[in-house]
């Protein structure tokens, strides 16, 4: 069973994802600032944290920084903020993956397993924001490895934008549920190494640069 | 709110305490117009040498740009070695330059003169804003100093008229007539300046905070009432609750676009209408965007039938909507994990699919096709090019 780290300044919303995940996880510590996280995560070291964009202390990305290669959790960010900033710096910043706080109990729960994993895991939003950023331009890419996106990765984040979850979308294009997870993992490197002018951009707006 | 001003308008101009030579102007100048600091640097030496303006420039910087505040200071973080290089090539390079100019400085003393009056005659109209413009005591000292700088260089002037054409007195007497204006003028004018800024700058904060009051007052506030009095009805509460997380959500994140205009501002708003009119929650992603005409008109109208379709019949929630603009071409999918139905199945005389949506589409030479099987959900997918 994945060993879980809570980290969200709102008790009641922890509480409801307590109650939400019952005992498909164990929650093994809960945090409701950067520092306490900083400190829970240190002394558990989970499987998964489940980061909350916006936190008392500098936000989850300073949560990020502080970890930064100190523990082998994987983080997925949760968060009510529809920005592009917040997601893509929260991505950026080391996040394996990002939902919203309006995800399913059940819904959550696969996430977690995936990222736990070592998979990347999408909502429709960022994989939106991706294709956003990602969107043809004439300017030839400084570095085509990373800062283009191949035709089967773009068809890949359509189906998920569209709703369409991990098995219905390797139905959908022949391929098995694992390559889809290759081809998102995939995109989530790209996402965090690129220097596409749109990321910076939005990395920017919130001084990640 | 400071974060979302840097990001639209760049960094603000600031001189830079981290690696400075004298006051940090010339490297705040350069990361402000991102280009490297010695060609700013070489800048400011090259139009000091012809003619002083880039010693008149650095000082003006210096004066009336504000220090950093927000990057940690180091104190000592000056090379001075750089610092006596480039000190040593302006000083070198005037003194071949301004030596031949001395002549013409005798027009200095009336140009000296009407600045220095003019600087005074405006000091005293704002006798009143001195108060709170710097400690009382220093004012006085700086005042008087700065006075008799400026009646010594004046009498000096006046003495030395006799001997006329004697340029080097009439030189120094101005030098000194302009130290002193300068050093009453200065720390007055800078403060004013700075603080007619902060006033501003205070003014537009407090302006904010009004607006979201007003904007909290309104919606949220009003929201939150009618939720208590319908907390027997959860249709009613979700209903409200979603409509209220919407509008918030577009308020803070959504850059403001007119949905009469463009057809991603269009097509978020009718997901909103059909949300709220149905109460089934319609999850919506739109990439790229384009100016609204005819025909994505009518593609807006399909995609909103079918919207309402997936919201009335479908029986599972949420209603996905993926529309995406890619040159000229416009797709909207919706798409919800309902129970689906048979295509083939439904009346002829039934509107709803085969003329709100696919006809629609035909008549404006766009596509649209339905994929459905009883327990599979439906996805209608709709195709158009702008006319």
């Amino acid at each position: 069973m994945n060993r879980v780290v809570l980290v969200d300044d709102h008790q009641m919303f922890r509480t409801g994802v307590r109650a939400e995940l019952g005992s498909d996880v164990e929650i093994v510590g809960e945090a409701g600032d950067v520092d306490e996280a900083v400190a829970v995560i240190k002394a558990e070291t989970p499987d998964v944290v489940l980061l909350d964009v916006h936190l008392p202390g500098g936000g989850g990305i300073e949560v990020l920084r502080r970890l930064h290669g100190t523990v082998p959790s994987r983080f997925l960010a949760l968060s009510v903020s529809d920005a592009a900033e917040d997601v893509i710096g929260v991505v950026r910043g080391g996040a394996r993956g990002y939902v919203t706080k309006t995800i399913s109990g059940p819904e959550l729960t696969d996430a977690i397993a995936r990222v736990a994993d070592g998979d990347a895991v999408f909502s429709p939003r960022l994989a939106g924001f991706v294709l956003d950023a990602f969107a043809a331009t004439d300017a030839p890419p400084a570095d085509p490895e990373l800062d283009q996106i191949t035709q089967r990765e773009r068809e890949v984040l359509r189906l998920i934008a569209r709703g369409y979850a991990y098995k219905e979308i390797a139905r959908e294009l022949f391929i098995s549920v694992k390559t889809v997870e290759t081809h998102v993992s995939s995109v989530l490197r790209k996402l965090q190494l690129s220097n596409r002018h749109e990321l910076s951009r939005w990395a920017a707006a919130r001084r990640l640069v | 709110m400071e974060e979302t001003s840097d990001a639209v308008t760049g960094r603000r101009l600031r001189r830079r305490a981290n690696g400075r030579l004298l006051a940090g102007a010339a490297r705040g100048l350069a990361e402000h117009l991102g280009v490297d600091v010695a060609i700013v640097r070489v800048a400011f030496v090259l139009l000091t040498v012809g003619g002083g303006l880039g010693l008149a420039a650095y000082g003006a910087f210096w004066l009336l740009v504000p220090r950093d505040t927000d990057a940690p200071t180091r104190i000592g973080g000056r090379d001075w070695g750089q610092l006596l290089a480039y000190g040593a090539v302006t000083v070198g390079l005037s003194s071949l330059t301004w030596g031949a100019n001395a002549a013409q400085a005798a027009v200095w003393p009336f140009l000296a003169g009407g600045i220095g009056a003019a600087i005074l005659w405006q000091q005293a109209d704002r006798e009143q804003r001195q108060r709170w413009m710097m400690p009382l005591r220093r004012m006085w000292l700086r005042s008087v100093i700065g006075l008799l700088l400026v009646i010594g260089g004046i009498a000096g002037f006046v003495a030395r008229q006799v001997d006329a054409g004697e340029a080097r007195y009439v030189v120094i007497a101005t030098l000194i007539i302009l130290t002193g204006v300068t050093v009453i003028a200065t720390p007055w004018v800078v403060r004013l300046w700075q603080d007619l800024d902060t006033e501003r700058q205070e003014r537009v904060r407090s302006e904010e905070r009004a607006e979201l009051a007003a904007h909290i007052h309104d919606s949220v506030l009003h929201t939150l009432t009618l939720i208590q009095r319908n907390a027997s009805d959860p249709r009613e509460v979700q209903r409200l609750a979603r409509s209220q997380e919407r509008t918030l959500r577009s308020w803070l994140y959504q850059p403001r676009a007119d949905p009469d205009r463009t057809f991603a501002a269009a097509i978020r708003e009718t997901a909103g209408e059909v949300e709220d009119l149905h109460g089934v929650p319609i999850e919506i992603v739109v990439v790229g965007d384009t100016a609204l005409d005819d025909r994505l008109g009518a593609a807006l109208q399909a995609a909103r039938e079918a919207m309402v379709n997936a919201a009335k019949y479908s029986g599972a929630a949420p209603v996905s909507v993926y529309a995406e603009v890619e040159g000229d071409a416009v797709s909207v999918f919706v798409r919800d994990r309902g129970k689906g139905f048979d295509l083939d199945a439904i009346p002829g005389d039934r509107m709803g699919v085969r003329g709100s949506i696919i006809g629609r589409m035909e008549r404006n030479g766009g596509t649209a096709s339905v994929r459905t099987a009883p327990g599979e959900g439906t996805e209608v997918r709709l195709e158009i090019r702008k006319s």
